[in-house]
């Protein structure tokens, strides 16, 4: 009996690996080998290269802390990535309710499609688009003083806000599709019995919409943070001369200044108290969801 | 965290790939400049395949540390690399670069004395560079916010035009821009904590750093900023090609002057055709159809320079004698100061915030 479910198990695996093995190949060349080179980059004075001098070293990983430049950079980036993530909350898991529970059949999937349209054009594409309805004289400038009696001057172009407005579009798809995954599996007949019970909707969606549905906010907010504190494209274009964030600084170093020793330690700096982050953040929002 | 994952990436496919390359073929022509300067003009190579019966090979390279990295990575594979005069010795001391026969190309003899013999380009009575165009990072204005040009370097941080200046987002350009509205000498600067007090004042004044040519042009066609460092080629070719209100000035405090210039790596495999291809480069008949068709910086070569219109800005004002003593050109920068200039840069940036 017991011989026969371990052959079983090892068929099991035997014929799981011809389908395992692609991803794991595909994942080891093009992710593991790399970013381990990284690592052995980011330890050493210089790089490898014939007739350079190199050894290994800790001074990469000191210099961020012993330059309060990098750490007041690496809180602006995460506060950017908080605040992006809340707009991405505020504006996406409405739009995901309604999608899921509120539409059918035809008008859903056209709404569906305006919501993940943006994922279909390329990023470039989308900011410049973004430059030039924000700034003075721009589209959204010229078109509200078109329709408003009294003149008003709009120039959002390189400041923070567009910054924060160019990467919550960007982002705002991740969050409304897991939403509305984990919101179209709840049961309406919960939300039936709910209601039929006397809940009122705001207690409806604290106690039973919100919480059934934690699992898609989390992975969202999670999608949506990490990327966004390491962004550099969005606020290198629109930020202007407040653009400067944790990820612009990594990016001059591996292009203006061709130190990627330094540009790969600030790299894993990053990663490390993005890890951390989410395994403190994890207790907590287990709890909740 | 995206950066450094898409580099690595991308060197591992770069490495795939070149040990893909196969070897060149002798009549070949392998040739490493920035993208879309000269070089690799659809016409140009049309005519110098025509005339030499050599093939010319581009590839292109985002910055001068990127050009290095190609030289070493793939010893043998080029046989022409434009090379900015400033990193000329660092790529002579790395061995990159072999000794040039200028008698082997005949325009050599109407470049410029001073710009061929340049110290950056000769080592040890060896030509390592022959000089093919020059210009400089200077101001440039819209000429709508203007009623007379400026003439000094002070207009930048001239109350009148705050949150309408730009400058680009370079260390080196920003520090070496400081060090001239501070009367320093670019290659010397001595007094480091007065360029920072300078650039930390201009900070107020700017919209946006600008990074490439088109930055500089939107933001003038949409009336959004008044005055900003540019490069004089640029310049030129956003007021005869883009038909926009901008105009060079060259301060009288001066501006910074670059020179590039051509060179033959070592194991180059086809010497001959580089050198065919350098005085194709330099010559007169390129010259003027590249300046008027798309635009150039000033030519090394003085015949090139001299078949110009009369008119000409490349003749008129970057020819002027007075111009001449005003400038000053780039030596060559260490990796120390670059990372110092860098950190410098980075922190002014973040205290803006």
């Amino acid at each position: 009996m017991a011989g026969q479910v371990a052959t079983g198990s090892r068929s099991g695996l035997r014929s799981a690996l011809p389908l395992l093995v692609p991803a794991y190949l595909w994942l080891t060349v093009a992710i593991f080998l790399p970013l381990s080179a990284m690592v052995f980059f980011s330890f050493m004075t210089e790089l490898p290269l014939p007739g350079k001098a190199w050894s290994f070293t800790l001074d990469n990983y000191a210099t961020f802390f012993s330059q309060p430049l990098y750490l007041t950079l690496l809180a602006a980036s995460l506060r950017l990535g908080l605040e992006v993530t809340l707009w991405c909350i505020v504006i996406g898991y409405p739009a995901a309710y309604v999608l899921a529970k509120v539409f059918r059949g035809r008008s859903r999937e056209a709404i569906f499609l305006l919501v993940i349209l943006p994922f279909w054009s390329n990023g470039l594409v989308r900011i410049f688009s973004w430059a030039m309805v924000l700034r003075e004289g721009g589209i959204l400038d010229s078109a509200l003083n078109a329709v408003l009696p009294f003149n008003i001057n709009i120039d959002l172009m390189y400041s923070y806000p567009a910054v924060i407005i160019g990467l919550v579009h960007s982002y705002v798809p991740y969050m409304v599709l897991t939403c509305y995954l984990t919101l179209q599996a709840i049961d309406d007949s919960l939300i039936e019995a709910g209601r039929s019970l006397g809940a009122s909707r705001l207690q409806m969606l604290k106690r039973v919409i919100i919480p059934l549905s934690m699992p898609g906010l989390v992975a969202g907010a999670a999608l949506i943070f990490v990327p966004v504190v390491g962004s550099f494209m969005e606020p290198r274009i629109l930020g202007g001369r407040t653009g400067t964030f944790y990820g612009t600084v990594i990016e001059d170093q591996f292009v203006a200044v061709f130190n990627w020793p330094l540009g790969a330690a600030l790299s894993f700096i990053l990663l490390a108290v993005v890890l951390v982050i989410l395994a403190l953040a994890s207790p907590v929002l287990k709890r909740a969801a | 965290m995206r950066m450094p994952k898409m580099t690595a990436f991308l060197t591992a496919t770069a490495v795939f790939a070149s040990a893909l390359t196969l070897a060149a073929r002798a009549d070949e022509v392998h040739v490493l400049n920035w993208k879309g300067y000269g070089a690799d003009e659809p016409w140009a190579i049309a005519a110098f395949e025509k005339a030499t019966g050599n093939k010319v090979v581009n590839d292109f390279f985002n910055s001068e540390q990127e050009m290095l990295t190609k030289l070493r990575t793939n010893p043998g594979l080029y046989d022409v690399v434009m090379i900015n005069a400033a990193f000329n010795d660092q790529a002579m001391a790395e061995k990159l670069i072999q000794p040039i026969d200028v008698s082997k190309i005949p325009n050599y003899a109407d470049i410029s004395p001073d710009k061929a013999g340049s110290p950056m380009l000769n080592h040890d009575g060896k030509v390592y560079g022959v000089p093919w165009v020059w210009g400089l990072t200077a101001l440039a204005i819209n000429e709508k916010a203007f009623e007379t040009p400026p003439t000094s370097i002070a207009e930048m941080w001239n109350e009148a035009h705050k949150g309408r200046v730009t400058i680009r987002d370079d260390a080196v350009e920003a520090v070496q821009f400081g060090a001239i509205a501070t009367g320093q000498n670019i290659n010397d600067i001595k007094d480091m904590e007065a360029v920072k007090a300078k650039l930390t004042s201009l900070m107020p004044q700017i919209k946006t750093f600008w990074s490439s040519e088109n930055d500089w042009n939107q933001m003038v066609a949409s009336n959004q900023i008044d005055i900003g460092t540019y490069w004089s080629g640029s310049a030129d070719r956003a007021k005869t090609h883009f038909k926009l209100p901008v105009s060079l000035v060259i301060p009288s405090e001066g501006a910074v002057a670059w020179l590039d210039a051509f060179s033959i790596p070592v194991g180059a495999k086809n010497v001959a055709g580089a050198e065919a291809f350098i005085n194709y480069m330099i010559d007169p008949g390129f010259y003027v159809e590249w300046v008027t068709k798309v635009g150039a910086p000033v030519s090394a070569n003085t015949k090139a320079v001299a078949a110009l219109p009369e008119d000409a800005f490349n003749r008129r004002v970057m020819g002027d004698p007075d111009v001449g003593k005003r400038i000053q050109f780039q030596a060559p920068i260490t990796d120390a100061q670059r990372e110092a200039y860098l950190s410098l840069w980075q922190e002014l940036k973040v205290n803006v915030k």
